[in-house]
């Protein structure tokens, strides 16, 4: 098991009060896992993703635990993950791109990056994976303007990916790019994974059937909450939880148009964060609500890997 | 409504500007009122850098911009009709204000003389066509919201304003799969309210699912456009023919594929023909499906192969 994360809870603080973005999660990724993360915008996925890694200043660890590799992992405690950090988990955020240095040549900013982790640059290492990525080693003496957007991006992954972690977090790496460079990358972490580069990998995003080519599994999340994690396979072809059904079937197919036939979205809007709705989350928007839904439904497996958090999947 | 005619740039790049980089090249395409145009194409293939330059945040190197026949750079109250939502939401928005802040701008700029109730209830209804709670997103400051929150934020403060042309470039990439077909259904709803649009999107599905008319940018040239279901239908063009065959689809994995040997995505003109001389523009394959050739060349043999 490369993580375990148990009951995790992380709030935001602020002035109308706290936003309960990521409330009490609990599930496992496994060696070699490759685990797609899709919801609901808004639904705390790259809080998941922000509380594994560093947790900046409003945000607030509540309860709950994570675990890397069978050792725990200080959550809650900037400082005390400062080894863990880049070493053992890697997070891509979410339009990393763009934020690269554009005074700096690659090159330069990746030994500038290793410098301030302790490590010492690695060239001929950092020249290997630029290949393996499928770009030239020149890329190193460029500007980041002078990428296009998909080869920033396998630059980036190279980059965060360089001392071989543990965990590495994609969120929402292909979204800015197109069709052909979202499947250039998508591949590229498959490689990244069967090479054992890096052990596991939680991959945010939006596009499901860009992440159902890759993963192994595909979890959801609901208003800071789960819903649903399966294999990639059951998540497309039979899921049990309401709102995975009416999002998967979201996904248009190649040829719907609108003047000949309007696509429906799910009606209604999540619930608040800041004051959450006790019982199922999803109760306000679900066809299927009945009364007990007023009561929370747990994250129970309903068959060996699928687990699902509700009342009438159980 | 609005019109591109040869529209090119150049950045000068490398030290001392000393290099040329043509982003854009001879691009030319209408959008009319109540038209939704998606443009495709990979990244780096000058999508942003044409909706900048009809946002007027660059200046067209060559060619020109008119909008109802009028240059835009001589229009006056010109964001009055034209605006913008851009990818990266992050950093197109100032860090330093909170969302009611942004909108108020708004407010402040174009409608100084309207009440307080009015502004309010023009500010919900906004927010709520992009399925946002007031409560939730007014009192924070960009990064206190999602990715996805933000592009909705940006979607509603160009609906503030009557505008006529939109130019939404990537507005729906953090959004999930049923929010992305609510906005793109309001899209819909203010197309049929007269609303043009440049819809630049890597959702080749929801592209079609909008559009009346599709440009597919190479290199910063025009390789295919014309009607949606003609270029979709009956891609001509090699580039087009891979993009639309890189369309990940559910209960289809890539490993199942046979894998088909990735077409040249070189002009295929150009195996015939030679590598220099001037771009021969595009050609009618069909009524209202135009063909081109992604680089410079001469393509009798192209024009042939077409016809
Ligand atoms: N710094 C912050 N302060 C307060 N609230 C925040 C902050 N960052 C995020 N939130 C709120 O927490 C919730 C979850 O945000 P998060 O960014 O994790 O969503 P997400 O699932 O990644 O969404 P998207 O798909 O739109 O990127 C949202 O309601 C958001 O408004
Ligand atoms: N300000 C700039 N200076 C120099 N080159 C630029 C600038 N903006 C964009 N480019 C270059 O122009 C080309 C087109 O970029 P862009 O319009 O962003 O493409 P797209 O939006 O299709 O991904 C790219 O090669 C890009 O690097
Ligand atoms: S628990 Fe009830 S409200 Fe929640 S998803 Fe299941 S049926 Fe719907
Ligand atoms: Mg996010
Ligand atoms: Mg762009």
């Amino acid at each position: 098991m490369t993580l375990k994360v148990e009951d995790l809870r992380v709030y935001y603080r602020t002035l109308k009060g706290d936003v309960k973005a990521l409330d009490g999660v609990t599930f496992s990724l496994a060696d070699g896992e490759i685990m797609g993360l899709a919801g609901e915008s808004g639904s705390g996925k790259s809080t998941l993703g922000k509380s594994l890694i560093r947790l900046d200043g409003r945000m607030r660890h509540i309860g709950g635990s994570a675990e890397l590799d069978g050792k725990d992992l200080p959550v809650g405690d900037t400082h005390a993950m400062n080894p863990f950090r880049f070493h053992e988990v890697s997070l891509i955020p979410q339009y990393a791109m763009s934020a690269m240095n554009p005074t700096r040549k690659i090159g330069r900013m990746v030994d500038e990056l290793l410098r301030s982790r302790g490590v010492a640059p690695m060239r001929q290492e950092l020249e290997r994976r630029v290949g393996l990525v499928g770009l030239s080693a020149d890329v190193l003496d460029r500007y980041p303007i002078e990428l296009s957007g998909g080869m920033k991006q396998r630059m980036v992954m190279v980059i965060s990916t360089l001392l071989n972690p543990s965990l590495l977090i994609a969120d929402e790496v292909t979204s800015a790019l197109d069709v052909s460079s979202q499947k250039a990358v998508a591949k590229t972490l498959l490689e990244f994974r069967d090479r054992d580069l890096v052990k596991s990998m939680i991959v945010v995003t939006h596009d499901i059937s860009l992440v159902y080519q890759i993963a192994d599994t595909i979890m959801v999340m609901y208003a800071g909450k789960l819903a649903e994690k399966a294999t990639a396979d059951v998540i497309v072809s039979a899921p049990r939880h309401p709102y995975t059904q009416a999002l998967i079937s979201s996904l248009p197919e190649v040829g719907v148009r609108y003047e000949e036939r309007r696509l429906q979205g799910i009606p209604g809007r999540p619930p608040s964060l800041l004051d959450p709705p006790k019982g199922c989350r999803f109760r306000s928007r679900c066809p299927l609500a009945f009364e007990r839904c007023a009561e929370e439904p747990p994250f129970a497996e309903v068959a060996p890997g699928h687990s699902v958090a509700c009342w009438k999947a159980v | 409504m609005l019109r591109l005619d040869r529209v090119s740039k150049t950045f000068r790049t490398g030290s001392f500007g000393g290099r040329e980089l043509h982003a854009v090249r001879e691009v030319g395409f209408e959008v009319a009122q109540g038209e939704v145009v998606s443009l495709i194409g990979e990244s780096g293939s000058g999508k942003t850098t044409l909706g900048r330059m009809i946002l007027r945040l660059a200046a067209v190197s060559e060619g020109s911009i008119t909008l109802d026949g009028v240059d835009i750079a001589r229009q006056k109250d010109y964001y009055r009709s034209v605006q913008g939502v851009f990818q990266d939401p992050f950093s197109s928005y100032n860090p330093i204000f909170k969302a009611d802040r942004v909108l108020e701008m708004i407010r402040q700029r174009f409608f100084p003389s309207m009440g307080a109730a009015d502004w309010r209830a023009r500010v919900e209804s906004s927010l709520a066509a992009v399925r946002l709670d007031p409560g939730g997103v007014l009192g924070k400051y960009p990064h206190q919201l999602s990715g996805g929150q933000l592009q909705r934020l940006l979607i509603a403060r160009a609906l503030l304003l009557d505008i006529r042309m939109l130019v939404a470039d990537e507005i729906i990439s953090m959004l999930d799969a049923s929010t992305r077909i609510d906005v793109l259904n309001l899209l819909g709803e203010l197309k049929g309210r007269g609303l043009g649009i440049l819809f630049i999107t890597h959702d080749l599905s929801l592209g079609n699912y909008v559009s009346e008319k599709t440009v597919v940018l190479r290199s910063g040239r025009v390789v295919e456009m014309g009607r949606t279901e003609l270029v979709f239908g009956n891609p001509l063009h090699p580039y087009t023919r891979n993009l639309l065959g890189s369309v990940p689809r559910l209960h289809r994995r890539w490993s199942e594929e046979e894998d088909a040997p990735e077409e040249e995505a070189t002009c295929f003109y150009h195996g015939a023909a030679g590598r220099d001389a001037t771009w021969p523009g595009l050609v009618e394959a069909e009524p209202g499906h135009f063909v081109g050739c992604a680089t410079s060349g001469t393509c009798a043999p192209a024009l042939e192969l077409v016809r």
